[in-house]
């Protein structure tokens, strides 16, 4: 769970301050990080316990003489969230899974060429295309919802993933970040000598750019995919078939449907993010080395 | 295809320009063609994609900002009257006003906590720093949708955490009405939770990047902490601070599915909880106006546009010398 060591280049400072210093900032850290996991814990206890025990008790249920009584906690509402026929969890894993890995992947590779060709390429119209493309991060996304909706409804792809996914499949964001990355990690002189020695132009693409820029990919992957998974308004708008509805969307509108069931909104959220949360967990580093790039870098 | 071969060609075009001398710009041009065609099928995919889905919404956002609309079908054109009516528009206006109380409440509050922390964790010495980074940072893990969720749980009036936690620790009101009188502090309270860490992490990349060497020059020239905070890490940080503080206005300003979700769909009573973006889906697709919420679009849009080249000029003018 630990990320790695930091680089130290400022080890020695660090080195000369006085332990005492180092407990006052303990004594200032942790209760924020108290504060900061609470919330957590109180969703999975809330998960794993009765109406009952949701209301008679803070985090853990209370046993009938006194104390903690942990084997009141139960899978049950885990359980009602995939059997109850008007929840249907699962259907909406699938649709979430679906989703935000075509997009991820689509916008990835739609990204990496086009910010391969702006980074390494001289054309005519090179300069406007990239400012072109550049000035569009600018462009709030709530613009485009009704006019995008007017576009889907013309182009008949209302209440498909197609029209859902192929919006967000050409992000500005991702040429800007793989430019970048491309101008930074992968030489001209590599593409010049690949060239001379007959490679294809396609070749040189996957066979030099796209491993030079893995960690990018991993990182804009990862964002991309969390982007889709988290996308609220886009689904809302697009889909209307409530068996293409994706988690956020269910999930959200278990609310209205559940009011006072609170264990079960609980399971619904964590089975939510879950998965999110393990993806994050296996490629954090590359995605805060994604993150920061740009600005650090940039 | 030629393009597998164009340093051959374009040694070919250098040697005949030792016969006829040409300008740098045919020289330019030659070199151009030579890899043009590659570039574009490399383009090709994202800019047919781009210029569908981003580039024509765009043009049209701006007709349909000069449209009445009801439902994609039926339209009217009524010029600049969107502008005019979203001007003298009170809902509009209580939405731009809770939208910057909640903008102002991230940068005023969030961001000097997630500079403070970040400070706190850039000591290699510090134990468990990597730990606490995590820590801080997870909150983004859950997504705004379902941190909504959460939230929503949270400040509850009976059931809720947080009134239960204040009311065993201080006996505070357990029927407090965080979600229903208090919902701008409930908001700017939930988004310094789930953005604190991540504003954080920017900062923290940014201080580690600080040249050692000018901090202990500052302390051998006898500057005390204070005064290395501000000749230091100040100047060293304002280019990842500016975009932190571009990128936290613009998400601010934009707003919409916190509200939305921990208020149930609604804007909350009184409106209290309505923000531009909203105002806007709700009048493009619960009224069914997709011009009058093309123009609440421009609007924001603009502001947006325009806060980033006041930056950009910030910027700029700082880094002349």
């Amino acid at each position: 769970m630990t990320p790695p060591a930091p680089p130290t280049k400022n080890q020695i400072a660090g080195a000369t301050s006085h332990p005492l210093l180092s407990v006052c900032v303990h004594a200032a850290l942790v209760p924020l990080a108290i504060i900061t996991l609470i919330p957590f814990v109180w969703l999975l206890l809330a998960s794993l316990k009765t109406p009952e025990d949701f209301s008679g008790s803070m985090f853990l249920p209370r046993g009938e003489q006194g104390g903690y009584d942990l084997t009141r906690l139960t899978f049950d509402n885990y359980t009602r969230l995939f059997t109850d026929p008007s929840i249907a969890i699962g259907r909406a894993i699938v649709n979430s899974v679906f989703l935000a890995s075509a997009t991820a992947v689509l916008a990835t590779f739609l990204a990496a060429a086009a910010g391969y060709a702006l980074a390494r390429f001289r054309f005519r119209g090179r300069n406007a295309m990239t400012i072109l493309v550049l000035g569009a991060i600018i462009v709030p996304p709530p613009l485009l919802l009704a006019p995008g909706y007017q576009l889907l409804f013309d182009l008949g792809l209302l209440d498909t993933f197609t029209g859902l996914i192929l919006p967000v499949a050409a992000p500005a964001f991702g040429i800007f970040l793989f430019r970048q990355s491309v101008q930074q990690s992968v030489p001209e002189s590599l593409i010049e000598a690949a060239r001379m020695d007959g490679a294809t132009e396609l070749g040189i693409f996957t066979a030099i750019v796209l491993p030079l820029v893995r960690p990018m990919i991993g990182a804009f992957m990862l964002i991309t995919f969390l982007l889709m998974w988290n996308n609220f308004i886009g689904p809302q708008i697009v889909l209307q078939s409530p068996e293409k509805m994706p988690l956020a969307v269910v999930v959200a509108q278990m609310v209205g449907l559940y009011e006072q069931d609170y264990g079960l909104l609980m399971a619904g959220t964590l089975i939510s993010v879950l998965p999110v949360a393990a993806l994050f967990l296996m490629l954090q580093k590359e995605f805060i080395t994604g993150l920061t790039s740009g600005a650090v870098k940039g | 295809m030629s393009i597998t071969e164009p340093p051959r060609a374009v040694a070919e075009a250098e040697s005949s320009a030792l016969l006829t001398p040409p300008t740098p710009e045919v020289l330019n041009r030659d070199r151009a063609l030579n890899v043009a065609g590659p570039a574009w099928l490399f383009l090709a995919p994202f800019l047919l994609v781009f210029a569908i889905f981003v580039l024509y919404p765009l043009g049209k956002s701006l007709v349909l900002a000069m449209q009445q609309t009801y439902g994609p079908g039926a339209t009217e054109w009524v010029g600049f009257d969107n502008f005019a009516n979203l001007l003298r528009d009170d809902l509009f206006r209580l939405a731009v006003r809770n939208t910057v109380v909640y903008t102002l409440g991230s940068m005023f509050i969030q961001l000097p906590l997630a500079l403070g922390l970040a400070m706190l964790l850039n000591r290699p010495s510090l134990r468990g720093r990597g730990i606490y980074r995590l820590v801080f940072f997870s909150p983004q893990l859950m997504g705004l949708v379902f941190a909504a969720m959460l939230a929503a749980l949270v400040f509850e009036k009976r059931a809720g955490l947080l009134n239960q936690a204040l009311h065993w620790l201080v006996g505070f009101d357990l029927d407090f009405p965080w979600l229903q009188t208090h919902i701008m502090w409930t908001l700017i309270l939930t988004s310094l939770w789930m953005y604190v860490g991540y504003n954080m992490v920017f900062f923290l990349a940014a201080l580690q990047n600080i040249d050692k060497s000018l901090e202990e020059a500052a302390s051998v020239d006898g500057a005390g902490p204070l005064g290395r905070f501000w000749n230091v890490t100040v100047p060293s940080i304002r280019p990842v601070a500016s975009v932190v503080v571009l990128l936290s206005l613009i998400g601010s300003l934009q707003l919409f599915e916190l509200p939305w979700i921990m208020l149930q769909s609604t804007p909350g009573p009184g409106n209290r909880g309505l923000t531009v973006v909203m105002y806007l889906y709700q009048k493009g697709f619960e009224t069914g106006d997709l011009g009058y919420a093309s123009a609440i679009g421009w609007l924001l849009a603009v502001m947006l546009i325009g806060l980033a080249l006041v930056q950009l000029w910030i910027v700029r003018r700082e880094d002349r010398p």
